[in-house]
């Protein structure tokens, strides 16, 4: 509220989650790093000042590794960090409809944020979108967001200029705002990009101004939202109010391991051990599935199959649920289990499958489920056979019919033994003997 | 509190008074004269109110309502007050003392001890208006700190005192709302920026009071005033709750009729806390128990103690009045056994120039939240820029304009290095030539 009298205090766990940050962009931590005020007025800002770190920040000097999804052309990038530093977040703004009155909430003033700036390195929209979901997934690994853009937990404006083929200098940069997901973040800034190229082809490059401009989801375009006359001279000055953050290297080194693998090494990993680049994406993209199908592993599943059932069955579960992961009752360890009795032939891939839809909605063992309804799978050639002249014998017509010409009555009759069978006949087996006795050979 | 406006107007020749041990306030002649029951000079009043109160020789009310007479008597006089407290409520107070004294409950040390509070400090149930018109009526939702500290020991507060708007000045004509008079010799100013709390308690409205000291707003209303006040080091008292004036310099001082009176008020208020990250972590040592009384004291208690007396400050361009002040205290600190040995501090002159650059600076941005929107006096107006523009411009006095354009300036763009970082720099030196001069007298 900026109230008289009233004082900041550091809240330690913004200290905890910058260096964690830091450590996973693979920055340089600044040892001691201070605060600054940097000075404006806004409704928003009540005390007149945020405070910030303008300077020197908590981390400089990092970069993000990443690979871009393959409908997107694929690929390795890595994009530089220029700065992570802390500072508090200001009230928030809510416009009237018809702009007679705006009200100031200012339950967030406040907060303390992380602010993380790039190196000018992204040359697409989907290079800078890939680039924010990667730090999403990054911050929701460390545990210190849950990067929800639509919440506001995590915020992105973007800076985009460019220059004629073989020019080193940058050109003139424009500020676009209003981004609330990767795909506008995508779609804003190629926006961006053409409507600057279009002008420079016009010979209008000197209408390309310094300024911030608003991206408008609906018209999907960038308009001026207010003109930039030059840099704002914020008046920044140390924070009298609050002393020097000093990390000591044991609180950094207790800090790095305490890290969880982070989603880089992840996909190295995932990839060294032979998975497509599609699969590591999907594993990789959320850290619970990530533990998910590390842990069927360790429970001694294959790799590929474990990977199949997850980006497959189990996908297609949560996404028709609404679940995330840990809210499925199927455990890895069950997963596994499952894996490796369909894998020994103990039951059908079809039972397979029938019993995954129970056990993830109701969990309960694979050992379990196979006994209490009989599931094992019938491969005795003798018993198929049996069954098979059963069927055969039922269905003289049909077979009349298949020696006919209508060879195709062989899935009816492979339907039936199935049916009688209750679904545990091998499949592969039943069709061998089937064809046999169908084809006269026994 | 030194001020680059007003030249001191009232202070042609103040005569030097020393340490007096009267009590003679003829200008007041017609006031009532303190309950006489146990104050004797040198000795703690508010040692003395404890031991009455508890050996029953007086009432919390009974005392309670000696100031407040006073107070009543006095005030049309010297204007001490922006604000006093309902005189029901604080005899109620008193009273609720008096009932657990009676039960044989305990009461805290400052129990029944009036205390007047500066207006710059923020008290929950009293406006706070800091001296200026842009926080007319503001009522703060806490306690300062040290406020909060003083009433859980029992201490019952009576007012909030006049001071310069926001701490800037050095007469207590800078404020507001009115000009405080020094009960001394009304037509002359009590000094500022914490004059109304020099003078009240000066005049006995309360028997001690809080003020703020960023340049020697403490310090100086104290000399002026004839009462002791001490200025802590920064950091020894927390600063929440005192309206920010400069961050970096600004600290809660005590105002008393004695010295161990100012000492006890000091420990009470002293210590770490935890709503204020530049308060002193470092424990606080119970001082009043080393108070010695004058009258115990051997001839020459001082024995041995080196003073440096430095030069700069007795040189040609200060005033005859103040050169013989303190070498009149000069002498009396050999008198009582002292080393005494002039010294130079060469960045001596420093220190003033920097002061004004941080201290403008700082403030420049302390002062940026009074713009009308969330509190005090907001001027009416269609357009953002324009509210801000009105409400500060009716709401702060010449006095503060003039600082924060000056701090606004010392910031800007370009500025930076050659004034605030160099002033920090100028404090830095003082600092170590200070410290060094210090171990060349130890030494």
């Amino acid at each position: 509220m900026g109230l008289p009298g009233a004082l900041p205090v550091l809240n330690s766990k913004v200290i905890e989650f910058a260096v964690k940050l830091g450590l996973a962009l693979n920055c340089k931590l600044s040892l001691n790093s201070k605060f600054d005020r940097k000075q404006y007025f806004y409704p928003d800002l009540p005390k007149g000042y945020q405070i910030s770190q303008f300077d020197i920040p908590i981390a400089t000097g990092g970069y993000v590794d990443l690979d871009l999804p393959l409908e997107f052309g694929g690929g390795h990038r890595k994009f530089g960090i220029t700065r992570v530093h802390i500072e508090e977040d200001a009230g928030k703004l809510l416009h009237s409809g018809n702009g007679d009155y705006s009200q100031v909430d200012l339950n967030r003033a406040g907060v303390p944020l992380l602010e993380i700036v790039s190196e000018p390195d992204m040359r697409t929209g989907i290079e800078a979108a890939e680039y924010a979901a990667e730090l999403q997934r990054v911050v929701r690994y460390l545990g210190i967001s849950n990067g929800n853009m639509q919440e506001g937990s995590l915020r992105c404006d973007v800076n985009v200029s460019i220059r004629p083929v073989g020019q080193s200098e940058f050109g003139t940069k424009v500020e676009i705002k209003n981004l609330n997901s990767f795909s506008s973040i995508n779609r804003a800034i190629d926006f961006e990009i053409s409507r600057q190229a279009l002008l420079h082809s016009q010979g209008q490059s000197d209408q390309i101004v310094q300024e911030t401009r608003l991206w408008e989801e609906g018209a999907q375009k960038t308009v001026t939202m207010r003109k930039k006359e030059g840099l704002s001279d914020y008046r920044y000055f140390p924070e009298p109010d609050l002393p020097e953050v000093i990390l000591t290297p044991e609180y950094v080194d207790s800090i790095s391991n305490s890290l969880p693998e982070l989603p880089e090494a992840k996909r190295r990993r995932y990839e060294k051990m032979g998975l497509s680049m599609q699969d590591v994406l999907f594993l990789a993209n959320d850290m619970n599935v990530a533990e998910y199908f590390d842990a069927t592993l360790s429970s001694g599943a294959d790799i590929k199959l474990a990977a199949n059932w997850i980006m497959g069955d189990i996908a297609a579960y949560m996404k028709n649920e609404k679940l995330s992961i840990n809210d499925i009752k199927l455990t890895p360890q069950e997963l596994a289990e499952l894996i490796a009795s369909i894998k020994s032939g103990t039951i059908s891939g079809k039972i397979g499958k029938e019993i995954l839809s129970e056990l993830l909605a109701k969990g309960g063992t694979v050992k379990g489920l196979i006994e209490e309804k009989d599931l094992i799978q019938i491969a005795d050639p003798v018993e198929i056979g049996k069954m098979i002249d059963k069927v055969i014998s039922e269905n003289p017509k049909q077979l009349e019919q298949y020696r006919g010409g209508k060879t195709k009555l062989q899935g009816f009759f492979a339907g039936q033994v199935m049916k009688l069978s209750k679904g545990k006949a091998n499949p592969g087996l039943l069709n061998k003997i089937l064809l046999e006795k169908l084809n006269g050979q026994s | 509190m030194l001020s680059t406006i007003q030249p001191p107007r009232y202070l042609s020749r103040f005569p030097l008074r020393g340490r007096t041990k009267s009590r003679s306030f003829h200008i007041l002649s017609s006031a009532q004269p303190v309950t006489k029951t146990c104050f004797a000079a040198d000795q703690s009043q508010i040692l003395s109110i404890r031991d009455s109160l508890l050996n029953r020789h007086l009432s919390a009310v009974e005392l309670t309502h000696s100031y407040l007479d006073r107070l009543k008597q006095t005030e049309p006089h010297i204007n001490c007050f922006l604000h006093v407290s309902d005189p029901d409520k604080v005899l109620k107070q008193a009273q609720d003392i008096d009932d657990k004294i009676k039960r044989n409950e305990e009461v805290g040390p400052l129990a029944g001890v009036l205390v007047a509070i500066k207006d710059n400090i923020c008290t929950a149930d009293m406006p706070s208006t800091g001296g200026s018109y842009i926080l007319e009526g503001y009522r703060p939702p806490f306690d300062a700190t040290a406020v909060k500290r003083l009433k859980d020991l029992g201490a019952i507060v009576v007012g909030k005192t006049n001071l310069d708007e926001f701490g800037m000045g050095s007469t207590t004509e800078a404020s507001a709302f009115k000009v405080t008079a020094n009960p001394w010799d009304l037509s002359r100013v009590p000094g500022g920026s914490s004059g109304g709390s020099a003078a009240s308690v000066s005049a006995r409205q309360c028997v001690v009071s809080l003020g703020s000291d960023t340049g020697g707003s403490v310090r100086q209303p104290a000399s002026f005033c004839g009462v002791v006040g001490l200025k802590p080091t920064y950091g020894r008292v927390s600063r929440f709750g005192l309206m920010a004036y400069a961050s970096s310099l600004d600290v809660i001082g005590c105002f008393g009729s004695s010295v161990a009176d100012t000492g006890i008020l000091l420990h009470a208020i002293s210590g770490h806390d935890s709503l204020d990250a530049t308060s002193s972590k470092r424990e606080v040592p119970d001082f009043t128990s080393q108070f010695t009384y004058a009258s115990s004291l051997k001839s020459r208690p001082l024995e041995g103690l080196r003073v440096g007396l430095i030069r700069e400050t007795v040189d040609a361009g200060v005033d005859s009045g103040v050169k013989s002040a303190i070498e009149g205290a000069a002498a009396h600190l050999e008198q009582l056994g002292c080393v005494l040995k002039e010294v130079s501090l060469l960045s001596f002159s420093l220190g003033l120039p920097a002061y004004y650059i941080l201290a403008s600076s700082e403030s420049s941005s302390n002062l940026s939240r009074y713009d009308g929107v969330r509190y005090g006096n907001q001027a009416s107006s269609d357009e953002l820029n324009a509210l801000y523009e009105e409400s500060r411009a009716k709401g702060f006095g010449s006095e503060v304009k003039m600082r924060i354009l000056m701090g606004t300036y010392a910031l800007s763009a370009g500025y930076y290095d050659a004034y605030y970082k160099r002033a920090q720099q100028c404090q830095e030196i003082l600092f170590l030539s200070d410290h060094s001069l210090l171990r060349r007298l130890w030494s």
